[in-house]
Order: structure tokens, then C-alpha cells, then sequence
């Protein structure tokens, strides 16, 4: 039987996605449900003196309005940060408390004071209407760069600043920046981005007072965890008087890893009222509530030799957490962040500071790639500026640096089990026709256009990850994955696992792995996600972990099948079960022309009696049945690496930056869907493309958000992009029984400084921040113009 | 959104008469029903134009196209005689919004509107139009008065829009790149003795490019405004581009426009 795992198996998805069957929290109607519209803050810092609801109760329609005071008085927590991060005093970091519904203050422009429910949808907002909130409006802090001299918004919460935190050894640092022949400093702004999920986020409660049961039905990309959440922190339920149901869910980017507010008040005010609610976030919700992404001020600088060796590294961050501490909110600008801010490079000495800070914006989360991307573009930027100063051609300068072997002690925290960074160079290299470029830049200068060449390494770490590791690093949870392989007597198999898809293909993808696991074709499998009810439990899918830890634990389960399979055969047959073998679906007695099929097997488990000649086929100790479970925790990360190489042509005239070809050459270990994986790619790239020249959120000094729509917030499209070269080099990872890494987050991460590298290229060195728009390049032209005249 | 009357006109009388200070002419509603529904504008009654089947279609005579208020951008954009007519407005229709937005809006919504950034208004003005209503015919040049402000009265309603075909002419359009609107669209037309370069998203309303129009009609060449430095005083400034930008990009989009004739 050919293998499934390698091959363009097409998406078990793709049918009722295509045809309009998918199944999303919107589509969820249930009996007499009411509707839930949010009254939310219209300013970014405000105390509130009072508020009124009597008038919006007399509104038609209305059943309930509820505020910040009821969530109180019933003891339901509020929002939490998942990490527990220490600051270089050794000092714990501060979190002001995030109640559901803002009570005394609000933090920033949507923030929810009062959920108002009718019975339909169009009472619902006229009542919010009604609602009469006296703010007393006080001076916002907005700039990521200034928050920590801005006025105190947390009670108690000095400088505004959560933690200041430290990873590496200023000393060794300092040494290793005396022996420098240069010194290269950057100063950069990761811009802050708004995911931007094609659904809105959304939810649907339902309380039966009978059970004393929630149900909830939520936009979330791992409902275990909500539910945990909810009952541990939010005292919404016990675990077991919830259930947390994610159906379809289109599309994450990380903004729907976190419990939202409307989770927990629509499910605590289902119960309140005895009847379902649902609420479906407008756009214009979604871009003020939903977590933000990135949104760091950096200071970086390298210490080299002349002959391009990198001695050490230093990187002085501010990280903007927005208005409170959110899930990964605080783990993101520190632990997914400054482990990778030394990049494929051996660097002696490095380290990396992070001040993160409160400011009276959304919050800031984790976004597809979660401080890898920040830490890349660090590095990266500072190593294509280290090439334009030392006169060292870009590609040469980081192949100097690479290691040369393998298990890679990185600077700062991890050791990379397996890469070959030189052999995913060099083929990056081949693919973009790099030496080519100069011919191709005379060309675009003869038609008075000016083009660059930029180039990245990058090395992720993901797979999150080994739960002795993240909990020594605060996080507030083990980082397992857990599936459930369940043969039903007629030899189909239900796969449960803990991962939730939302666009990833799981059900394609993880079948592949079960059908070559077990030999059963994969019309045969299913896999079950997303439902609390279903399956054991799951940490959910966020940081390229789904494959490297929840897919292992599938081949972990298929093998435990596997070996009860064997032991029920040799029973059967009459043989050793150290004489079964498992081939193509087949349990086969060695030397012997015996066997079984698995599904032969798996009716036997089910048939455990003794009847005239027939006898169990189970052996003494085994029970019946053919189901198993694993809970799988990776020994380490993964650590998928590659190098990108982007061209650009600017006209100066517009400062219209034209992306004329873009490579990826990554290494993500094996592959087990190649048409998936290619996607993932597209998807990341175009992200980090958006990231690089064409999205940001802004906000204005009060704390309105200025990018609050589709006018005005750039979305990248298909005609923004070139046809993407993608190719592969595979070195198999070490740490897992498949060889995977994890292809999500590769394109987010890679994309950005790659491609300002070719921009700031093609400016002949000029700085310039993402995104790249048209009026910042038409400037740097003009002085570029200025200065060359000058030159001459 | 809040609740209203509709209505539906079976003619320009009809729906002139159903007209009050608390109405709307309602075509392919691209701006006034995102209007309502974010809450920025709300009316009593909306009079549907869209069934009065006299005010769509497409004529194109020697001398003019004339093209009725409730015609699609979609029409504009596949006319076979428009794009032998006047291609430059064929390519300015296909270059609106997006798919959705082309197989709704109409010729008539966008000049009523005179949003700052619409493309149409600087049609108008480069191809010299007269804007056919119930009660009158109005020069293009008259028409347009400033910010979402026209010429027309209450109750009156556009039935026809007539361009005159030039000699040569092209729309060049720089659009912002979130809503693809023109940050600056410039048309020019070259007709039979004048040449106009209308600038569209630049300033507060579409208006008539007066130094570059002569500068053209002295030398129809690129060259002939390749460095012009315009005044940005009065021109628009938001966070996409500030008014020196536009300042250049007119003249750049300009250039190209002649380039492409």
C-alpha cells in the first residue's frame, strides 16, 4: 500500500467549505434564543461616574441588560495572562485585574461596560442606545515608545510597565562588544496588526437548567482550554457543567486563542436568564476587540569582527501589551521573542530586554509566528545593515555565521536538534537567480526604477512544546496534546484530538497519518475536533503545534492500537505475538501464511464471548474494544529554519514598492501534505508581505482607533503578490517519531524583513518603517535623488 | 439600521414627488445603504429609481455618449460602443471598487454623490459633461460644488449623463491602497482646440487643473509638465498621504495619463 503520508491527498474539507455546508458558531440558531448586543466604551480611558439602564429596559424587546456591577456581585473572574513572567529584579510581573465587563474604568476605545439582551437582533442595538454612561474621560496613553512616562492606568502598576525582563548576560554581552572591531545599531518599529480572521469572532450560549448544563458554541482555536479557563479563572461553571463547542471556525491567526469577554458574560447571563443568547461581532468590532499583534520599539545592535564574524548581541525592546495581560500576551514578547532574536547565527554572547508596557490600546496577543517574527525581523535587519557596512555580500555574511553542526546550541535558550541552513542558502539562492540580480536591477534602471535584493535566514521554534520546559518558563499550563484512535466493530476509525483546525486541513492531514499508521483507507477515518464533549481533552492549536505534538500523539495511539491488534491476532491464530508483524493494514504470523486484517481484528475485540467453536480472541488481560489514547509531550520544541530572498522595483515617481518575485526555501522536516503545506506558506507570506508593506493599526493620541476599517486598514489581496517560488530542503527532526517541524507561522515570520531588506536595498540603505507605503518610499527617493546629486 | 419606507418610482415624476427633506433617491446604493447601516445617515422614506426603466441604457451618437443615471458601472465598463467611443471612461468604470460594488452602483449615484475620491466626477469634468436632470441640463463645471455637494435641488433627480468624445484622453488613478478610492485620479481629455486635466481625491471636490490644462494645450506632452510644482495648500492630507504627496502624485498621474493617449 503506497503511502498517504507525502502525497497531495485533496481536503476532506474542501467539500462542504466550497458548497456552503461548513458549519460556523454564526450558523447556530437554537430555540427561542435571544441576541446580545455590547455597550461598549467610546473612549480609551475613562472612569465611569454612572450608569443608567432604566431607560433601555423600557425598550421593546428587551430581556435583560446587564453590567459590570451583576458580573461582580456573582464572583465571575475576569481575563487572565497565562504566563507568569519574572523581571530582572526578580520581581513577579504586575496584572491589573480584566473584569468581563468593565465596572470603575475602562481601558481602551471597546472595552464592554453592559451587554444588553433582546429578543431580536435590531432591539437589541436600538436599547444599547438607551444605554446612559457618564465617563469621566482621562488622559489616554497611546505610544508604545512613551507609555512608561505616561500617566498610571492601573492602580499600583508603576511606569505603566508589567515587567522588565531580562534573558542572556549583559556582562558577557559587554566583553564580547569590547573586542568589536564594529558595532552595528538599529533602531526599528515592529508595527502593530490587526489578524483580521475572515469570520468575526462569535458566540452562542445555552443553559440547560435541568443538567445545570452551559453549552457554548464559540469562534475558538482550542475550546479545552476556553473551557478550563472559564471554570478555573472565570467561575463560570465546573469543568464538567461546560461544554465548549468550536465548529467551524474560519480562521485564527491567534486572535482566537483567548477566552474574549462576550465568552464569558454570554455564557454566566445564559444561565442568568434561562435562554440561549447569541452574539455575532460586526467588522468594526472585530478590528477594536479582537487581539492585536506585534507592536514593539527596538534598539539592536551587533558586535562583529571586520572580517564579518558576530561576536555578540544586544536587543533592548519595548513591548506594548495594550490595555491589560492577556493569555500569551505576556510569553509572547519574551520567551517566544528573545530565544530567537539571535537567529541561525552562532553569537558568543547575547541578550535581549524587554520592557513590556500598558498603554490604552486593545490588547496585544499572540499573531501568527508570536514574537518570532519581531525577533526575525531584529536580527535580520541588523545582519543585512552589518552586510552594507562591512562590504560582505548578504549571503556570504550569514553563511559565515551559520553553525556547522548539528545539535545547534542556540545563544539563549534552545537547542536545535536538526537543519541545514547552508543547503536551504544555497538553494534559495539558485531559485531566485540571485546571481542574476544585477542585470536585472540594470534593467529596472534603465526604465528609471530602482530595485533590491533582500534576503533572510530564520530559525522558529514551535511546536509548543515540552511541558517541563514551558512551565519552568511560567507558563500556567502543561503544553501536551492528546488524541483518542477509536475502532468501531465494523473497522471504520474516529480519531479525536485535542488540535483544533481552522484552516489548517487537520481532517485531510491527520487521516493521512492515521490511514498509514493503521492501513486503513482514509475514506475510512475521521477526525473529531473541537467539541469538549468529544475526545479527552487538548491544549488547541496555536504555534505550529498541531502536527509536531497533537499529530504525534495520533501515531502514538495508532501504535498502541497496533500492539493490542498483535497480541488479539497471535491469540487468534494461535502464535507469539512477538511473531506478528503489522504491514499495509495486515497483522501477519512471520513464516507463515496466517494473518489478519486490522478490521478483522478490530470486530474480534468486540466479540469477546465463547460460543460453540468459537473462542475470545482476547488474550487474558486485555479488555474489549479497540480504542486507545496518548497523551504526547515532546522532549523539545521543533525547529523549522530556512532562508527567503525577495526583488523589489520602486518607482520613485509614486513610491509604489512592486514585489516582483518572492522565494521560500524552507526546511520544515518532513512534509505530510504538500498541497497544505504549500498554502500554509502562501497564507504566512501574505501576511508577512501585509506586515512589510501594507498593513498597520494606528492609533490616534486620544486612543480612537484610526485604522478601525477596511478604508482605511490595508488588507492585502491577490493582486498585491507575486506568483510565490516555493521549494524545500527536509532535514527530518530528531525529537519526534514523524520528523516534523511545523510549516504555519514560516511565511509571517520570514516574509517581513525579507522583504524590507530588498526595499531598504533598493534605497540605497535609507531606513525606512513597515509598512513601506508609497509616501515613505516617494520621500526616501527623494533624498536618495539629493544625495546622489550631492555624490556627483 | 433604522426602519423606513420604501418605495418604488415608477417614473422620474413619481419618485420627484415622493421627494422631502427626509428622503433619498435610492439607485445602486453603494454609499447610501452603508451610510444607513452604520448609522451615519438616516431617511423616512427611500425612493427606489432602479425600475424606471428610462433612465438606463447607452447611447453614443458621433459627437456623444449618453449614458442613462441607473446604469451599472458593469455596463459602462463591457459597452463595446463606449469602448470604441471613449475608452478611457470604459477602463475608469472597470477600475471601481470591485466586482460587487461595478454590478450595483450606477453612473448616476456616483456623480449625485460627488464623494472627493470618486472616479466618475472627474469624467465628468474632463469630458466636458452636461448633467441631464428632470428640470434642466447642467454643465459639469457648474455641477460640482464642493464636498458631497452638487448643483442639484431638492427632489431633483439626474436622468442622463452626456460626455463628449475627445480626441484623445486617459484616467490614471493612484488609489489608496485599503479602499482602492483615488487618493488622486487625473483624467485628461484632449479635445478639439482645449485639453482638461480633472483631479479627482486630491482636494475637497473634482475641479479643472487650470496650469497644467494650458500648459497641455500649448504642447500635448509629457514634458511639457514634467516638473510643474503645484500648489498644495488647499489639497487633502490624511493618514494615506499628505498634500505634498498628492501635490507630486497629480502631476505624476498627470504624465501618465498624457503618456497613455
Amino acid at each position: 500500500m503506497a503511502s498517504l503520508v507525502g502525497s497531495r491527498v485533496e481536503r476532506k474539507e474542501d467539500k462542504r467549505f466550497l458548497t456552503g455546508k461548513g458549519r460556523y458558531t454564526a450558523d447556530i440558531n437554537l430555540a427561542n434564543q435571544t441576541y446580545a448586543i455590547f455597550v461598549r466604551s467610546p473612549h480609551a480611558r475613562a472612569s465611569i461616574k454612572k450608569l443608567n439602564i432604566d431607560k433601555a429596559l423600557k425598550s421593546s424587546g428587551v430581556v435583560s441588560i446587564l453590567t459590570g456591577k451583576e458580573i461582580a456581585d456573582d464572583k465571575i473572574g475576569g481575563l487572565i495572562a497565562g504566563w507568569a513572567i519574572r523581571s530582572e529584579d526578580g520581581t513577579e510581573m504586575k496584572c491589573p485585574g480584566n473584569p468581563p465587563l468593565a465596572k470603575d474604568n475602562v481601558n481602551f476605545v471597546g472595552d464592554p461596560v453592559a451587554v444588553v439582551i433582546a429578543e431580536s437582533l435590531a432591539e437589541a442595538k436600538e436599547a444599547a442606545e438607551k444605554v446612559q454612561v457618564d465617563y469621566k474621560v482621562l488622559k489616554a496613553v497611546t505610544s508604545t515608545a512613551d507609555a512608561m512616562n505616561g500617566d498610571t492606568i492601573h492602580e499600583g502598576i508603576d511606569k505603566n510597565l508589567c515587567f522588565d525582563w531580562l534573558l542572556g548576560d549583559r556582562q558577557k554581552v559587554k566583553e564580547a562588544f569590547d573586542k568589536a572591531d564594529k558595532v552595528i545599531s538599529i533602531d526599528i518599529i515592529n508595527n502593530r496588526l490587526i489578524p483580521n480572521a475572515m469570520e468575526p469572532r462569535a458566540c452562542v450560549a445555552d443553559y440547560n437548567a435541568a443538567s445545570e448544563e452551559i453549552t457554548l458554541y464559540t469562534t475558538s482555536q482550542n475550546p479545552h482550554l476556553s473551557r478550563l479557563i472559564m471554570s478555573a479563572f472565570g467561575n463560570v461553571a465546573p469543568e464538567h457543567k461546560l461544554r465548549v463547542v468550536a465548529p467551524d471556525v474560519g480562521g485564527g491567526f491567534g486572535s482566537k486563542i483567548n477566552v474574549y469577554n462576550e465568552d464569558i458574560v454570554c455564557s454566566w447571563a445564559a444561565k442568568k436568564i434561562n435562554r440561549a443568547i447569541k452574539w455575532v461581532a460586526e467588522r468594526s468590532e472585530s478590528f477594536l476587540t479582537d487581539i492585536h499583534g506585534r507592536d514593539h520599539v527596538t534598539h539592536a545592535e551587533l558586535a562583529v569582527t571586520k572580517d564579518g564574524k558576530f561576536l555578540g548581541f544586544k536587543n533592548e525592546t519595548i513591548a506594548n501589551l495594550g490595555a491589560y495581560a492577556r493569555v500569551f500576551g505576556t510569553v509572547t514578547p519574551t520567551y517566544l521573542f528573545g530565544p530567537c532574536a539571535t537567529g541561525v547565527y552562532e553569537i558568543p554572547a547575547a541578550y535581549t530586554n524587554v520592557k513590556a508596557v500598558y498603554t490604552n490600546t486593545a490588547p496585544v496577543d499572540a499573531y501568527r509566528g508570536a514574537g518570532r517574527p519581531e525577533a526575525t525581523y531584529t536580527i535580520e535587519r541588523l545582519v543585512e545593515k552589518a552586510s552594507m557596512e562591512l562590504g560582505i555580500d548578504k549571503t556570504e555574511l550569514r553563511i559565515k555565521n551559520f553553525p556547522t553542526a548539528f545539535p545547534f546550541k542556540q545563544t539563549l535558550v534552545h537547542t536545535v536538534d536538526s537543519g541545514d541552513y547552508v543547503a536551504g542558502m544555497e538553494k534559495a539562492k539558485q531559485m531566485a537567480d540571485y546571481k542574476g540580480f544585477e542585470a536585472r536591477r540594470k534593467e529596472s534602471e534603465a526604465k528609471g526604477k530602482l530595485r533590491g535584493i533582500g534576503v533572510t535566514s530564520y530559525f522558529e521554534a514551535c511546536g509548543i512544546a515540552p511541558s517541563a520546559a514551558v512551565m519552568s518558563l511560567g507558563c500556567g499550563v502543561g503544553l501536551w496534546e492528546s488524541a483518542e484512535v477509536r475502532f468501531n466493530p465494523t473497522g471504520q476509525v474516529t480519531v479525536y484530538t485535542g488540535s483544533h483546525s481552522h484552516g489548517q486541513s487537520h481532517q485531510t492531514t491527520f487521516a493521512q497519518i492515521a490511514a498509514d499508521e493503521l492501513g486503513v483507507p482514509i475514506e475510512n477515518i475521521d477526525i473529531v475536533h473541537g467539541d469538549t464533549d468529544k475526545g479527552t481533552f487538548g491544549m488547541g492549536t496555536y504555534g505550529s503545534r498541531s502536527l509536531a505534538v497533537g499529530g504525534i500523539a495520533i501515531v502514538n495511539a495508532c501504535k498502541k492500537i497496533v500492539e493490542k491488534g498483535k497480541r488479539v491476532t497471535a491469540k487468534m491464530l494461535e502464535a507469539n505475538p512477538e511473531d506478528v508483524e503489522f504491514k499495509d493494514g495486515e497483522f501477519i504470523v512471520s513464516k507463515s501464511n496466517k494473518k489478519k486484517t486490522i478490521g478483522e481484528v478490530a470486530f474480534a475485540c468486540y466479540l469477546p464471548g465463547v460460543r460453540d467453536e468459537m473462542k475470545s480472541p482476547l488474550p487474558e488481560g486485555d479488555e474489549p474494544g479497540l480504542k486507545e489514547t496518548s497523551f504526547y509531550d515532546p522532549s523539545n520544541f521543533s525547529f523549522p529554519a530556512g532562508t527567503h530572498i525577495a526583488e523589489v522595483e520602486i518607482d520613485p515617481e509614486t513610491g509604489h514598492v512592486k514585489l516582483e518575485k518572492y522565494t521560500a526555501c524552507d526546511d520544515f522536516g518532513r512534509i505530510i501534505n504538500p498541497m497544505v503545506v504549500e498554502g500554509q506558506v502562501h497564507g504566512g507570506l501574505a501576511q508577512g508581505i501585509g506586515q512589510a508593506l501594507y498593513e498597520n493599526a494606528e492609533y490616534d493620541e486620544t486612543g480612537q482607533l484610526m485604522t478601525g476599517s477596511y478604508m482605511d486598514y490595508t488588507m492585502p489581496r491577490a493582486d498585491n503578490f507575486p506568483e510565490f517560488n516555493i521549494g524545500y530542503t527536509c532535514t527530518h527532526a530528531t525529537t519526534n517519531p514523524l520528523g516534523v517541524k511545523g510549516c504555519g507561522e514560516a511565511g509571517a515570520i520570514a516574509a517581513p524583513p525579507t522583504v524590507m531588506n530588498a526595499v531598504i536595498d533598493a534605497l540605497g540603505g535609507q531606513e525606512v518603517t513597515m509598512p513601506a507605503t508609497a509616501e515613505k518610499v516617494w520621500k526616501a527617493c527623494k533624498n536618495l535623488k539629493k544625495s546622489n546629486a550631492k555624490a556627483a | 439600521m433604522k426602519d423606513f419606507n420604501y418605495h418604488s418610482a415608477k417614473d422620474s415624476k413619481e419618485a420627484s414627488k415622493l421627494a422631502s427633506s427626509s428622503s433619498a433617491f435610492l439607485a445602486g446604493g453603494m454609499t447610501t445603504i452603508p451610510s444607513m447601516k452604520l448609522g451615519l445617515a438616516t431617511y423616512k422614506d427611500l425612493i427606489d429609481i432602479k425600475n424606471i426603466k428610462k433612465l438606463s441604457g447607452i447611447k453614443v451618437s458621433g459627437k456623444s455618449v449618453i449614458i442613462g443615471a441607473a446604469t451599472k458601472h458593469v455596463e459602462v465598463s463591457n459597452s463595446k460602443d463606449i469602448k470604441k467611443a471613449i475608452p478611457s471612461l470604459s477602463s475608469l468604470a472597470e477600475g471601481i471598487g470591485d466586482p460587487q460594488v461595478r454590478n450595483r452602483g450606477t453612473i448616476g449615484g456616483s456623480v449625485a454623490n460627488n464623494d472627493p475620491s470618486a472616479d466618475y466626477p472627474s469624467a465628468c469634468i474632463a469630458l466636458n459633461a452636461t448633467i441631464h436632470t428632470n428640470e434642466r441640463k447642467i454643465e459639469a463645471a457648474k455641477f460640482f460644488k464642493g464636498m458631497f455637494e452638487t448643483a442639484l435641488k431638492k427632489g431633483e433627480l439626474i436622468e442622463a449623463i452626456e460626455f463628449q468624445i475627445p480626441e484623445k484622453s486617459s484616467y490614471q488613478k493612484h488609489p489608496n491602497p485599503a479602499s482602492r478610492y483615488a487618493i488622486v485620479g487625473v483624467y485628461v481629455a484632449k479635445h478639439k482646440g482645449d485639453v482638461n486635466v480633472a483631479v479627482t481625491g486630491a482636494k475637497s471636490c473634482v475641479y479643472n487643473d487650470k496650469d497644467m490644462s494650458k500648459a497641455l494645450s500649448g504642447n500635448f506632452s509629457s514634458s511639457s509638465i514634467d516638473g510643474m510644482n503645484l500648489d498644495s495648500s488647499e489639497m487633502n492630507s490624511d493618514m494615506h498621504a499628505s498634500a505634498d504627496f498628492r501635490a507630486s502624485l497629480v502631476v505624476t498621474q498627470a504624465k501618465k495619463a498624457v503618456d497613455a493617449c
